[in-house]
């Protein structure tokens, strides 16, 4: 019996053989109908409140459902893809929203990344120097802000970029006189522009412009209100990416390091030749996820501004709520979802190829790891 | 093994020859640490402090930790004056329930998905990698138009059920079980327990570290969830905090600004998840250095 049990489990293993049915029906029979069980609960849930939903908005984005009774009867005016091309190639309110919450998202996403992942990194240096004391504290501290609520966050933020906030205060200490953050809807790259003595655009870029903005639009940079926004997301996520790093730079071998040392490279050398190249795959992982949580900035802009002042914080996430829920225009809000949606895959697709890309690599890591002893690894 | 022998002696050997310089880089580098520290830290301490002044005093002094005059009235508006007992006990409601159906329905996927063999196993683990990718803001359009068409819109089951489940978790189950050994498994199944009993009595007691980490990140992810709540409840009475909280910032209070009031609403919903990630640090921290291993 027991010799039976053992040799089934080891068929099973070993791939083809496993389908082939059993002369003896009593265990794999058995953990046919266990296996589905087990899993039913899970199956039963993401199916009815994932996957179906999905197929539901997507008809409903081809709709122009108002949010009265089912939008699953006849009486709702089927539309086609007008919702979707409204959103692109119509000129109109719609595609005016859509444009300019993309271009604050892209705005959005140009400095959260690059300033999340240089200051998760930098941080992930400093706190993984062996000279230093105290490590798990300050691990802590920089950790602690990604764990906490992010409409509780928000409301601190609130308060310390209020008019007579934290902020200001503090700006006003060093003689600067703070913006009314969450009313200023000017852009950063006009400001900037007008520091250097270019107040009004010239005419050529308010002419025209691609998809319904004109190219002084398209270039306003993040407004100063999303400039808040932006700070609060820097704050709480580098942390998360911080420990990482840690992770990261833990694994690199510290002969390595040494060996260049002794080599005669300079700080800066070691951790661009060194160091950087043994974290490449982090690096890659952070910037990735990066990308992909910075376009599904919601809960902030909700609890922040909504929207305000001037749309230069609309985000398509923000969009594409208030689309349904505000003007209860479900069939656009829905459109608008789903190219988010595209959106978002196509930068997960793009990080899971290049991430399997890499496992070629594995097996010299693997080697590299196992001549370190157990515990030393992690 | 080199790397563990050699940690301790380089240092030492280098210090001779350079001491001043790094002495000096200590020196930066404790800088740069507690600088980011008040950076990362301060905010809490603003919040805190805020939170027992008066609306004026906030307003007039918003940098300093310490009220001019200790006042306890915004904490005495929150529980007197708003619904946030309401809040509170919904929020504990969702949070006690859905983690434990989703530790308990993650740890029996993951445990078949990792386990037993059954048909189309491989495609539904497949399936739970994809669901891993869909992002959850797309979701809130989608999850109202199933909740209305089900009928539960606007009730305790549309709060939890669909936080019943979550594919990470799953994947986090299958990972753990796969690495622990299947003989003990194997003994109790010759012993005659059933598949379920090997599950319960056998596989789940060595899962320990597994489930503290899922029961951790379920519970500071539903107790932070705020989209969901968004998209499932209109009712004021069924808010759970974080709506609870973003209905006081949106203009809910009446006049005035009332800051402390916010302030100490926000600190009293970030107190519980403080607490576990104090206690069980090192599983937050475990979790995140799992995704970059997974990388």
């Amino acid at each position: 019996m027991a010799t039976n049990m053992l040799r089934a489990a080891a068929t099973a293993t070993g791939g083809p053989d496993d389908r082939r049915r059993r002369g003896r029906r009593g265990v794999r029979a058995n953990e046919n109908i266990a296996g589905w069980l087990f899993v039913a609960p899970v199956i039963v849930i993401l199916g009815l409140f994932l996957l179906l939903p999905i197929l539901m908005a997507l008809w409903v984005s081809l709709t122009d459902w108002n949010g009265q009774g089912s939008p699953f009867t006849s009486q709702v005016p089927f539309v086609g893809t007008d919702n979707y091309t409204r959103l692109f190639t119509e000129d109109g309110l719609d595609r005016r929203d859509f444009m300019t919450a993309i271009r604050n998202n892209i705005y959005y996403v140009a400095l959260v990344v690059p300033t999340q992942t240089v200051l998760a990194l930098g941080l992930a240096l400093v706190v993984n120097n062996r000279l230093l004391k105290g490590k798990s504290f300050f691990r802590t501290a920089f950790y602690f802000p990604s764990v906490t609520s992010s409409v509780a966050i928000s409301v601190v933020f609130l308060f310390l970029f209020a008019n007579s906030g934290a902020v200001n205060s503090l700006l006003r200490m060093f003689g600067i006189s703070g913006p009314q953050w969450f009313a200023d809807s000017r852009g950063v790259l006009h400001l900037l522009l007008g520091v250097v003595g270019v107040d009004s655009p010239p005419t050529a870029l308010t002419q025209g412009g691609p998809l319904g903005l004109t190219w002084w639009e398209w270039l306003s940079g993040p407004s100063v209100a999303m400039m808040s926004i932006i700070t609060l997301v820097i704050w709480t996520t580098s942390g998360t990416f911080m420990l990482m790093f840690l992770a990261a730079l833990q694994n690199v071998p510290v002969a390595l390091e040494e060996a260049s040392t002794l080599d005669g490279a300079s700080r800066w050398q070691r951790f661009r030749n060194v160091t950087l190249p043994m974290i490449k795959p982090t690096m890659f992982l952070v910037v990735t996820l990066g990308l992909i949580g910075s376009w599904q900035v919601f809960d902030q802009v909700y609890v922040m501004s909504q929207g305000d002042p001037a749309k230069t914080t609309l985000t398509p996430a923000y969009l594409s709520y208030r689309t349904a829920f505000r003007d209860f225009d479900y069939g656009s809000g829905a459109a608008i979802s789903f190219v988010l949606f595209l959106i978002i895959i196509v930068l997960t697709l793009v990080q899971r190829w290049v991430m399997a890309d890499r496992d070629p690599d594995r097996p010299r890591w693997g080697r590299r790891r196992r001549r370190t002893p157990e515990g030393s690894a992690k | 093994m080199t790397a563990l022998a050699e940690r301790p002696a380089t240092p030492t050997r280098r210090r001779g020859n350079r001491g001043a310089r790094t002495l000096a880089s200590r020196f930066l580098g404790y800088a740069v640490l507690v600088f980011f520290s008040l950076v990362f830290l301060y905010p809490f301490v603003i919040q805190i402090g805020n939170s027992l002044k008066t609306e004026p005093d906030a307003a007039a002094n918003p940098l300093s930790p310490i009220p001019d005059q200790l006042v306890f009235d915004g904490f005495i508006r929150i529980f007197t004056g708003t619904n946030f007992p309401l809040w509170l006990g919904n929020s504990l409601l969702v949070t006690l329930v859905a983690t434990t159906g989703r530790v308990f329905f993650c740890s029996l996927a993951g445990y078949a998905l990792a386990r037993l063999r059954f048909r189309g196993r491989s495609g539904l683990f497949a399936a739970v990698i994809a669901v891993m990718a869909v992002p959850g803001v797309v979701l809130l359009i989608p999850k109202f138009l199933v909740l209305n068409q089900l009928g539960i819109y606007n009730s305790y089951s549309a709060l939890i059920v669909p936080l019943l489940a979550d594919a990470a978790g799953v994947f986090i189950m299958k990972q753990f079980f796969e690495s622990i050994p299947v003989s003990v498994e194997e003994a109790a199944r010759i012993d005659g327990a059933s598949i379920f009993r090997t599950f319960w009595s056998v596989v789940l007691p060595m899962a320990k570290p597994a489930l503290i980490t899922l029961t951790i990140l379920s519970f500071q992810g539903t107790w932070n969830e705020f989209p969901h709540s968004l998209v499932s409840v209109q009712d004021p009475s069924l808010f759970t905090l974080p709506r609870g909280l973003a209905d006081l910032v949106s203009g809910s209070l009446g006049k005035g600004t009332q800051y402390p009031l916010k302030l100490g609403a926000a600190l009293l919903a970030t107190i519980p998840v403080a607490i576990i990630f104090v206690v069980f640090q090192r599983y937050f921290v475990r979790d995140a250095n799992d995704g970059s291993d997974k990388g």
